[in-house]
């Protein structure tokens, strides 16, 4: 590597990028956008959740100990596992693996930040509030008790007419924001924002484990947050979706929720997979065996997850043959994961292993996930299914599968980065007694409980007859849930004892081959004082050696400018640095954006409707004044970056990052208009009650006038971006552009003032819902619309700085899509149930 | 250590007093509950086989790892992650395949009796065609030894029908109306329970089934119709 040109010292170039990208100390503390503080922080918070939900699980734990038991009643009790599963799953689970990735990520792949950092800021806010939405209405007494999946028709108004089931459905799709927002991010990091060299055939396994995990939050959270809003809509105005005695069907909430609902078992087991397929080759002294087959079995798993989610709808009447397609292909998804526990046997046979904490927790992995993959295995099976299902079988079966896919894998990782994370090394007193506690408790609980199913035991009853002899097995459960706390205890004291007052770390302590180790123990807030040039695969580096030249600047980037926080955009195969990407310093707008978000959830929660509209301005607002805070009035030429090459700034080139979050997150708004529609036709076609007496109509004429004024907004978007690179003003083409969206708009409005009660029928509540959703991409485009006129009124734009614009021109012709593909299912939809078109 | 010799029998009379529950899948009462606790015994035996070899692949390729060969990913990965899991899967898909089509499909029972079980929160109404109008409430009184067709349905919330000891549940969904055949070997009482959480009476939404000899069942519905208790029921406790 060449020498850094200034020769500045190690200590004066610390000096100065601390200053950039330090997070302001006192209340500046709200303003972090930082990837290290944000992740530790995302961490702290899932166990804080977590702590929350096992103290739960005992709750149940000690409800269930005996028969007859009069602990609480079934009011609460409904409470206390509708919250122990929701706050494990959606405030324990992703948030854990989001803060890991968060933090490890840049590490890894050898940049200074994540490539949205304000989105993970804003990602880390919604979590918070969204997660203490819920916690708060469990203090008060009015948590949701309808289970975790939440299903209707017990959910619906007419059952649950409190607040309850309203706190989960806008709690949960609350923090799911920060689902949505950490996918597009990990994927836009991992795809642009590698080292130099770090071509994707060299990538570290974890990477390749998130970013395919990432695709499936991308894709399978969009079906879980239509559901949640159909049924939010239907408690709130009477929209008849899931009803059935007006058309609509409850097994279409079922759909919706395990579409997602399975995916999300394996976008929590991946990650973790992950995890473990670093720490297994540096413990067993050898690189990990079949990179190549890995990654192919990963990428199955993630086609697989997609296509197994009737396996939990076994038992609703849907015909035997389809049911064994299912059947099938649940059990085909062992197969990888097979391939993927064999390779790390193949890891570890192959090298010459080395015992550590880390290795003691992996082992209790691979006991505890083979048996919930075994169990997983015979659930698939439709005729043992039709027993098991809805028992404490399945109970069993799922917390082998989540606490051996994702908990032990997960204290593994916290031991194995821990020194990283602290800057000092472990120090195993109570970490072994902790492991044997969990493991050992865990077990009891967990493993006599398969027989308690067996034996008849339904999931959810509070209590149970003494004749049914359920007492013993249910005493051993309740002992080891406490034993297995107790161990949980245990870790967090070893964690802090050792945060506290650990050995100060030697750099890479166990003597691992990947990047993060080359950044200083506890990291830095820039990570790399200068980026690396990789030239081999990135689990065969020897960070001792890189990390001190890195720190003196030898690599790419070694200096500041501008008080710019810079770091390199590559090409996605090939890792040739494109772009230098200028980050955003530390600011409040994540908080006031959550905050402002925040506000009109509790609106609509208190049922404050009209008043929601005030939140949602000051969101757009701010939204705006995110968008504005980058860009240059003036074109930048071609920035040095180090090694004697240069590279333009982000906003000048075709495709930056911001480019492809723009397209990523269009692949996940084409899943919500898709998995609309197929609601809308599975309604039709299964849901009783249809065709409705009287239908809803679609009036044509509007509706054309919708699509041809949305087409023709795409396209003055595209003849602005033109003119604009041809060097002419784009400022008319995008007021057209503006001004056809608004006449779509109002075409769309047309087509939904003439239903008259979309409360009567489900195709009514449909046909609104399909436009409404076409109407709500038209009303962003006027957004885009209007910031892209702005911009370009302001000197923003110029021929090498289009993207603004082109960026509204991927709304804009998504919107043109989709306003097409909506109209013609509304007029489908209106045709089929008999109703006019006119 | 006597004490402890006495701990293990206790243990092991406990386990199998559980086996003999009520509710118990693993005491079959009829030939699907039946076919389904085989299939169980199957698999749980050829799971600890699975679980064991995996297990020893790890500890042996911990401790001697050259009992694998010269390129030890060949055996375990092709072997372990990809041949032995696809046949055992192949097999085990198929087999449950064939027994799913025997309990749901068509068993070719021309003797079918049929009866309606509605699941209203909290309780269960049986109603059986021909009887008169009949209908009971959280009993279900059916023939020993005869093929049952359930006609299963709910007015209210999603509940699931389920008799452990007969076969397999099937969720009672509003507007649904789902089947299940079950049989039950002998005159004698069963337990029922509603399998899917419907709200807080979920837990105490449970029902009995009565399984009367075949040759008394008429003259019980009569009965029942009648207004009269069923003079002498099966298992009833002196």
């Amino acid at each position: 590597m060449s020498a850094n040109p200034d020769m500045i010292s190690p200590i004066k170039l610390h000096k100065e990028l601390a200053r950039l990208w330090d997070t302001p100390p006192g209340w500046g503390r709200f303003s972090a956008v930082n990837h290290t503080v944000l992740g530790k922080r995302f961490i702290i918070a899932a166990f804080v959740f977590f702590s929350i939900g096992g103290v739960l699980a005992m709750l149940i734990r000690a409800q269930l100990a005996t028969s007859g038991s009069a602990f609480v009643g079934p009011e609460i009790y409904g409470q206390i596992f509708t919250m122990h599963g929701s706050i494990m799953m959606f405030l324990f689970a992703i948030p854990m693996f989001e803060g890991f990735a968060i933090y490890l990520l840049p590490k890894l792949l050898g940049a200074r930040d994540m490539a949205f950092p304000r989105l993970t800021a804003f990602g880390f806010w919604c979590y918070i509030f969204g997660g203490s939405i819920l916690i708060v209405a469990m203090l008060a007494g009015v948590a949701p008790d309808g289970g975790w999946f939440m299903y209707t028709p017990l959910n619906s108004g007419v059952y649950s007419p409190g607040i309850n089931a309203d706190v989960w459905l806008l709690g949960i799709t609350f923090v799911e924001i920060s689902a949505l927002s950490a996918a597009v991010e990990i994927i836009v990091s991992v795809l642009k924002l590698r080292a130099p060299g770090m071509s994707i055939d060299r990538m570290p396994i974890m990477a390749w484990y998130l970013l395919i995990t990432a695709f499936m939050m991308l894709f399978g959270f969009p079906p879980l947050i239509l559901g949640s809003v159909l049924l939010e809509l239907e408690r709130a105005f009477d929209l008849p979706f899931f009803d059935p005695t007006r058309g609509g069907d409850s097994l279409l909430w079922q759909h919706l929720f395990w579409l997602f609902g399975h995916p999300e078992v394996y976008i929590i087991f991946l990650p973790a997979a992950g995890a473990i397929s670093m720490m297994i080759p540096t413990f067993a002294r050898h690189e990990l065996v079949g990179y190549r087959t890995i990654i192919v079995a990963v990428i199955a798993v993630a086609f697989l997850s997609f296509g197994l989610w009737v396996h939990h709808m076994f038992t609703v009447g849907i015909p035997h043959l389809a049911l064994s397609f299912f059947s099938a292909a649940s059990g085909l998804v062992a197969i990888p994961t097979a391939i993927q526990i064999f390779a790390w046997i193949a890891t570890i046979a192959h090298g010459r292993p080395r015992f550590d904490v880390p290795m003691l927790y992996l082992g209790g992995f691979f006991v505890v996930f083979i048996i919930g993959g075994l169990t997983g295995v015979m659930l698939a099976m439709v005729p043992f299914n039709f027993q098991a299902h809805d028992t404490h079988f399945v109970v069993a079966h799922m917390h082998y599968v989540l606490v051996g896919g994702f908990v032990f894998p997960m204290l593994a990782a916290a031991y194995y980065w821990l020194p990283h994370f602290t800057g000092r090394t472990s120090d195993h007193r109570l970490s072994v007694p902790a492991f044997w506690m969990i493991f050992g408790g865990f077990n009891l609980t967990f493993f006599l409980m398969h027989l308690t199913g067996l034996l008849g035991m339904p999931r959810r009853v509070e209590t149970y007859p003494m004749e049914a002899k359920w007492d013993w097995l249910n005493l051993v459960s309740s002992i080891g849930g406490f034993i297995m706390a107790i161990g949980f205890a245990l870790f967090v004291l070893d964690i802090v004892v050792q945060a506290r007052f650990g050995m100060p770390a030697r750099r890479n302590p166990w003597q691992a081959r990947t990047l993060e180790w080359a950044t200083a123990t506890p990291p830095t807030s820039y990570g790399f004082a200068s980026l690396p040039l990789i030239e081999d695969r990135a689990d065969r580096l020897d960070p001792e050696k890189l990390g001190p030249a890195l720190a003196r600047g030898d690599g790419y980037l070694g200096f500041t400018r501008n008080g710019w926080m810079e770091t390199l955009g590559v090409d996605m195969v090939t890792a040739r640095p494109t772009e230098v990407v200028v980050l955003p310093r530390s600011t409040f707008l994540p908080l006031w954006t959550a905050l402002a978000i925040g506000s009109f959830v509790l609106c609509l929660l208190f049922k404050f409707y009209w008043l929601s509209l005030l939140p949602v301005a000051v969101v757009v607002v701010l939204f705006l004044m995110w968008a504005a805070a980058t860009g240059n009035r003036e074109d930048t030429p071609p920035l040095d970056i180090g090694h004697g090459q240069s590279a333009e700034v982000h906003w000048q080139v075709e495709r930056p990052p911001s480019w492809w979050a723009m397209t990523f997150t269009l692949a996940a708004d084409g899943v919500v208009v898709t998995s609309l529609i197929f609601s809308a036709l599975f309604l039709r076609v299964v849901a009783p009650d249809w065709p409705p007496a009287t239908a809803a109509a679609a009036p044509t004429a509007a509706l054309a006038l919708a699509v041809i004024a949305s087409i023709a907004a795409a396209a003055a978007g595209r003849f602005g971006v033109g003119r604009l690179k041809a060097g002419a003003s784009p400022i008319a083409a995008q007021a057209a552009c503006l001004l056809l969206h608004v006449v779509a708009l109002a075409a769309l409005a047309a087509g939904l003032a003439g239903i008259d009660d979309a409360t009567r029928h489900a195709q009514a509540a449909m046909l609104a819902a399909v436009l409404g959703l076409a109407a709500l991409h038209v009303a962003i485009g006027i957004i885009f619309a209007g910031f892209g006129l702005w911009r370009a009124a302001n000197g923003y734009v110029s021929p090498r700085r289009s993207l603004d614009l082109r960026i509204g021109g991927l709304w804009h012709d998504a919107t043109a899509v989709i306003v097409l593909v909506c109209v013609v299912s509304g007029v489908l939809l209106a045709l089929a149930a008999g109703g006019e078109v006119w | 250590m006597p004490g402890a010799r006495r701990a293990a029998a206790l243990a092991v009379s406990l386990l199998f007093a559980g086996c003999a529950g009520d509710h118990s899948t693993l005491d079959p009462a009829g030939p699907s509950a039946r076919a389904v606790a085989t299939l169980w015994w199957i698999m749980l035996g050829g799971s600890a086989v699975i679980f064991a070899a995996t297990t020893a692949a790890l500890v042996l390729a911990w401790t001697r790892p050259r009992i694998f060969g010269g390129d030890p990913s060949r055996p375990l990965v092709l072997w372990g992650g990809l041949i032995l899991p696809s046949v055992i899967l192949v097999a085990l898909v198929f087999a449950a395949f064939a027994l799913g089509e025997r309990m749901i499909g068509r068993s070719g029972s021309t003797d079918l009796l049929r009866i309606e079980a509605e699941g209203r929160r909290w309780q269960w109404e049986f109603r059986y065609p021909g009887a008169g109008g009949l209908a009971t409430i959280d009993t279900l009184h059916v023939p020993a030894g005869r093929e049952i067709e359930f006609s299963v349905t709910s007015t209210d919330v999603i509940h699931s029908f389920w008799v452990p000891r007969l076969g397999g549940k099937i969720d009672a969904i509003p507007g649904h109306r789902n089947t299940i055949r079950l049989l039950a070997d002998t005159p004698g009482r069963y337990g029922g329970v509603c399998a899917e959480f419907c709200g807080t009476g979920h837990t105490v939404m449970r029902f009995e089934v009565i399984a009367h000899a075949a040759e008394d069942y008429d003259a019980v519905l009569a009965r029942l119709a009648a207004g009269e208790a069923p003079e002498e029921m099966p298992g009833d406790r002196p």
